[in-house]
């Protein structure tokens, strides 16, 4: 079994992992409304970024933002089983590794949950710096792979 | 807080047919329970196939755990029959293949389709709810959401690799109140019987891994029957242990068995063990009935280029298993074997 410990140092894997790989930045944006490309989002304006959530991953794995920039995940559960996203510090990882919080209606920024087959979106404002997981903390879905990472960059 | 649901999809077959347990638990198949205290134990399956029909035995057999648990098992066609299968064809090839353990016998017990799943038959056998689906891997996956299955991470990726192969599945929901109120205990098992006809036998493997952590160990037995002695396309965590022509006693009391008088006077055995970590069995069992190639598709659904063999097309087999007496491998076949088996037991937060 996935012990809560285990499922935080998975979170902090993950992100690790995912800037080894080099996995592409794939943030949409550059502006309101979804975006595809490959480039950053540039901000300030709230940008939008369209995870897609199929076999118990997300994709893109990875997304860079400018610094400050508030960002509207759009999460599409391509899934028969429900999943989650929850984008946050490592207090946040935390807690939801080990809370109770089951359902998430979107009051909470970067925390939504995403129904089997549906979509669901939050916001959430990136940091002055560093990076951020993203990660599904349904049982057994972070172990499984489910997780990514937003790449804050400076702002020019 | 969270609570541990271990999920168990059932795997499903093969190609003549197969057979499951003689211990415990549901054949290749995957496992839900409402809880964690469904225990799936060592399986058995029989995939006898004769006459381009494949039949498939299996046992569904729990060792304890809640009121109901279910199993859904990928097959290879759709079944034309669905009954209770004999008492004793199960522990009868067990005993052939496995005698020392005799005395103790009493103990063992695509890509994304969105249309809904088409339920092609219902029925029940003894506690156990059967029905018959025909449906992509999302179909499928919603249908056992609907229906209470408890699907683990790893189920929406493996539910994909089977609908490629075939869009049938069976799945069943055994009802441990109604098995007790009838008398069963704890450790019996119900067989049952699927009247397959199919030109692609298989059996799935990969099923047998669905919400394992991948170091668990995973133990399983797979019995064949066929006309002629078949070719098998194996892989990593499997074994082959018995390849030989049914000895006439063996072939006798099976037909003597309820709903086995089709057999054959001559038939082929051969008994492949399931018996490695979960994170081997990220592959099927290809079998080929009559010594050509088995498809490197119903393999592992990878179909590498121009002249891998696809669904329904044998080649000329380069390696016949059993002679080397460690389970025929088809070495070039089983390079670049890229899907991951799903791990992972399930776990569900309650609120």
């Amino acid at each position: 079994m996935t012990t809560p410990r285990r499922r935080l140092a998975l979170a902090a894997a993950a992100v690790a992992l995912a800037g080894s790989a080099g996995v592409a930045a794939a943030a949409s944006g550059g502006g309101p409304g979804e975006g595809g490309h490959d480039d950053p989002a540039t901000g300030p304006a709230t940008v939008t970024v369209t995870l897609t959530a199929r076999h118990s991953r997300f994709t893109p794995p990875a997304v860079t933002v400018p610094a400050g920039t508030t960002v509207r995940f759009v999460v599409r559960n391509l899934d028969p089983i429900d999943h989650e996203l929850i984008v946050g510090g490592p207090e946040v990882h935390r807690h939801h590794a080990t809370g109770r919080d089951t359902h998430h209606h979107g009051d909470v920024p970067g925390e939504i949950s995403v129904p089997a087959g549906e979509t669901a979106s939050t916001t959430w404002t990136a940091p002055a710096s560093g990076d951020t997981a993203f990660a599904c903390h349904l049982p057994g879905h972070l172990a499984h792979g489910m997780a990514g990472v937003v790449r804050v960059s400076p702002r020019t | 807080m969270r609570r541990l649901l271990t999920l168990a999809t059932g795997a499903g077959i093969a190609m003549a047919a197969a057979v499951l347990t003689a211990g415990p638990a549901a054949a290749c198949g995957g496992l839900v329970a409402p809880n964690g205290t469904v225990r799936l134990l060592r399986t058995s399956t029989l995939a006898a196939y004769a006459d381009g029909v494949e039949h498939y035995v299996t046992s569904f057999q729990f060792a304890g755990g809640g009121a109901e648990v279910g199993s859904i098992v990928p097959l290879p066609g759709v079944p034309t029959k669905v009954e209770r299968g004999g008492d004793w064809t199960l522990q009868r090839l067990a005993r052939e293949t496995q005698p020392q353990v005799l005395a103790s016998a009493n103990e063992d017990a695509a890509s994304v389709r969105t249309a809904g799943a088409k339920v092609l038959l219902e029925t029940r056998i003894d506690a156990l709810d059967l029905t018959v689906l025909e449906g992509g891997g999302r179909a499928v996956g919603d249908w056992a959401r609907q229906h209470g299955f408890a699907l683990t991470p790893d189920a929406p990726e493996v539910l994909d690799f089977y609908a490629e192969k075939s869009p049938i599945f069976l799945a069943a929901r055994f009802d441990a109140t109604a098995a007790r109120e009838a008398g069963q205990g704890i450790g019996d098992g119900t067989p049952i019987h699927l009247t397959i006809p199919t030109d692609r036998p298989w059996v799935p493997i990969r099923i047998l891994a669905l919400g394992r952590e991948k170091a668990e160990p995973v133990e399983a037995d797979v019995y064949l029957l066929t006309e002629q002695q078949p070719s098998l396309m194996t892989g990593s965590g499997l074994r082959t242990e018995r390849f030989e022509a049914a000895s006439e006693s063996l072939l006798a009391d099976l037909r003597s068995d309820q709903g086995m008088e089709w057999m054959p006077e001559d038939m082929w055995l051969t008994h492949v063990r399931v018996d490695g970590p979960a994170s081997d069995l990220d592959h099927d069992l290809a079998i080929h009935p009559t010594g050509g190639r088995p498809s490197a598709f119903d393999f592992d659904r990878v179909v590498r280029d121009s002249t891998a063999a696809r669904p329904g097309d044998p080649v000329t087999p380069t390696a016949r298993p059993g002679s080397d007496g460690d389970g025929a491998l088809w070495p070039a076949l089983a390079v670049g074997v890229a899907l991951l088996a799903g791990t992972a037991a399930a776990l569900r937060r309650v609120g």
